[in-house]
């Protein structure tokens, strides 16, 4: 009995906090919103994230996706030659690519390697005081450090995933043409005649805009809402990593539910 | 921190790679020639059974795509499938044209073929399409062989 | 002055606005703290200096651009004036030389001179210090002491000093308060401290380890726990 009654109370509890914490980050969009004039007028600040999470990750996204390319060309290959239609491998890997694996494992990347910096550094600078000097100093710390980082990763986002969907066509059709044999031609023309920009490419660019946005506002909101101790910081970081892949998986599947009904 | 200009000029080069990626994506991957944008008009056909035939699946003319699939509906009066077709206004066809839902290959995906007639008068805006012809559906196909085979061999282990 | 944890620094953050008191009114240059909105806190802020415990620099810029920072954001001056500025500040906390270097290159002393430069480059009215000796070597301790009493008498500023740091503050300070549990226990000029009877003052002047602050947190006498009691 009692050990039920605790069960319940942690549950109320998490729920309790889950709400709370939902809540306060989007207040803390509003902020952020509220306070990126300033950011956006002075466009070296965020020129400066985009480099960060931008620049900086794209020697992870260009690789994982020439790979994610390659073993796509391979199975798809497996796959569609017993049906007799190893042509269709260029529709197979670009769909995939556009409406699905390019949005959500460049995100995934993205978090992993650009989210996780932004909380350490966010997370560090609070540690350290440095966010209450700047708050002191009559410097709107939102302002100066946290608007700059979130349009930084939510304009970089939306390019490294489209770049990762290249990479992985390239990829497939590296495979597929190049090592395999399949036919050029029939490759490039099935995947055009089937792939439409409005529906799969734009669809895709949608996705990755709203991962962008969420991994973004979880990174800056993790790392400002952290303990000031190093144990915390770390702790914000594996939380940004874990609640943006969740995040990023829950509303893809949202999204394709709304984008990609009745087909 | 590095300076500044080679900071910009990265940026400059990772921005200009990703809409490389994008305009890639857009013209190379997919066509971006559907991107809507070219004016079309609406004819409407009813199919006694339309098979498979989904939303956005195209119609094709001497097999070019014309115009694409753009919805399905129910007819309940007539209980028929109102396909409605949205047809390049670049492409105009006579008023007795023959609608067919044909199929890509043995197993390939499902869409409407248009063989023009004779007609002197074009289709405008909002027209049904009079004569249609349905899809063929595997399953009728293969009992009307099976059927058929029967009845061509009678008896067939009679010596 | 006061032991640690007993609200020195609340005090600073109740001055300086960041946080607001529960009870009570904090007033600064005569307008009350608490009921200023949001842009005329900042307005009072640009004329407040504020030492943080461990300088609180921005790691990611040189110390050049930790001193200019302030300058950069509320002033629209020219790169050249900023950089003479700066350079002026730097020079007063002698780190002229220094900067060009990283705050994670710099030792404890100097890290905490260059943000004592960063605090007055706005030559502010009021400068705050929360624990400016914590963690210093007595050399580098020395230094940064005479360093705030010249910039203090030299800027014409008001400064308050938070700290636990009895004899190297007793040599720089005019007036001193002593805290303790969220009061104010004890006052008076350096001489009047050091020739204090009060217990209080007594046992922090001379640290002695038992006095009106207990060694002992509270707790049942010990031969009641030997004879077999909870502890």
């Amino acid at each position: 009995m009692k050990s039920v009654l605790d069960t319940l109370r942690r549950i109320g509890a998490m729920t309790v906090d889950g709400v709370w914490r939902v809540g306060f980050a989007t207040r803390f969009l509003i902020a952020i919103l509220m306070y990126s004039g300033q950011s956006l007028r002075r466009l070296q600040l965020t020129m400066r994230e985009i480099y960060f999470s931008g620049v900086l990750s794209l020697l992870i996204i260009i690789v994982s996706g020439l790979f994610v390319g390659l073993v796509l060309g391979l199975q798809g290959y497996e796959t569609l030659q017993r049906y007799g239609s190893s042509e269709a491998l260029g529709v197979l890997v670009a769909l995939s690519l556009t409406r699905e694996l390019g949005p959500v494992v460049a995100g995934l990347l993205f978090a992993s390697r650009a989210g996780s910096a932004v909380t350490a550094e966010i997370g560090l600078m609070k540690a350290t005081e440095q966010l209450k000097a700047m708050d002191m100093m009559a410097v709107n710390p939102i302002a100066r450090v946290v608007a700059p980082r979130f349009w930084g990763g939510v304009i970089s986002m939306p390019l490294l995933a489209a770049m990762f969907s290249a990479m992985g066509v390239f990829g497939g059709w590296l495979i597929g043409v190049v090592v395999i044999g399949v036919d050029d031609g029939a490759f490039w023309s099935q995947m055009q005649a089937a792939v439409d920009f409005r529906y799969d490419v734009l669809n895709g660019v949608i996705k990755s805009v709203v991962f962008g946005v969420a991994v973004s506002l979880i990174a800056v909101f993790e790392g400002y809402d952290c303990n000031p101790t190093a144990e915390g910081v770390s702790r914000a970081i594996t939380r940004t990593v874990v609640t943006s892949a969740l995040a990023i998986l829950a509303l893809d599947f949202v999204l394709t539910s709304f984008m990609f009904r009745g087909q | 921190m590095m300076s500044r200009t080679t900071l910009d000029l990265w940026v400059g080069f990772f921005v200009a790679l990703g809409f490389a990626a994008l305009i890639f994506l857009a013209m190379k991957v997919g066509n971006f020639s559907g991107l809507n944008s070219a004016p079309t008009y609406t004819v409407e056909a009813p199919f006694d059974n339309i098979g498979g035939l989904k939303v956005r699946a195209p119609v094709k003319s001497a097999g070019v795509v014309v115009g694409r699939v753009a919805g399905i509906r129910f007819d309940p009066e007539r209980y028929r499938a109102v396909v409605r077709l949205e047809l390049d206004r670049q492409y105009a066809f006579p008023r007795d044209t023959i609608a067919t839902i044909l199929t890509s290959g043995l197993l390939g995906e499902q869409y409407v073929g248009l063989e023009a007639g004779g007609d002197p008068e074009m289709f405008a805006n909002g027209d049904t399409v009079a004569m249609t012809q349905s899809a063929v559906v595997l399953e009728k196909l293969i009992s009307q062989f099976m059927f058929d085979k029967a009845s061509e061999t009678p008896a067939p282990a009679s010596k | 002055m006061g032991g640690s944890g007993c609200g020195k620094t609340t005090l600073l953050r109740l001055i300086g606005g960041q946080l607001r008191a529960s009870s009570g009114a904090v007033e600064v240059d005569g307008r009350e703290v608490a009921h200023m909105g949001r842009s005329e806190l900042y307005a009072l802020r640009r004329r407040m200096g504020m030492l943080f415990q461990f300088g609180a620099l921005f790691t990611d810029m040189t110390v050049f651009d930790n001193v200019a920072f302030p300058l950069r954001e509320h002033t629209e001056l020219p790169p050249s004036v900023i950089r003479d500025l700066v350079m002026m500040k730097l020079q007063a906390v002698g780190l002229r030389g220094a900067h060009a270097l990283k705050p994670a290159e710099l030792s404890g002393g100097m890290a905490r001179r260059v943000a004592l430069a960063r605090a007055v480059a706005l030559d502010p009215m009021l400068i705050m210090y929360d624990e400016p000796f914590a963690g210093l070597d007595p050399i580098s301790l020395g230094v940064v002491g005479q360093l705030i009493r010249r910039l203090n008498d030299a800027l014409g500023a008001s400064s308050i000093m938070v700290t636990h740091d009895v004899h190297e503050s007793l040599l720089i300070v005019d007036y001193i308060y002593f805290v303790s549990e969220g009061r104010i226990v004890a006052q008076g000029t350096p001489d009047e401290i050091r020739g204090s009877t009060d217990p209080f003052v007594h046992q922090f002047v001379n640290a002695e380890a038992d006095g009106p602050v207990a060694f002992h947190y509270p707790a049942a006498p010990i031969e009641s726990l030997l004879q077999g009691g909870r502890p």
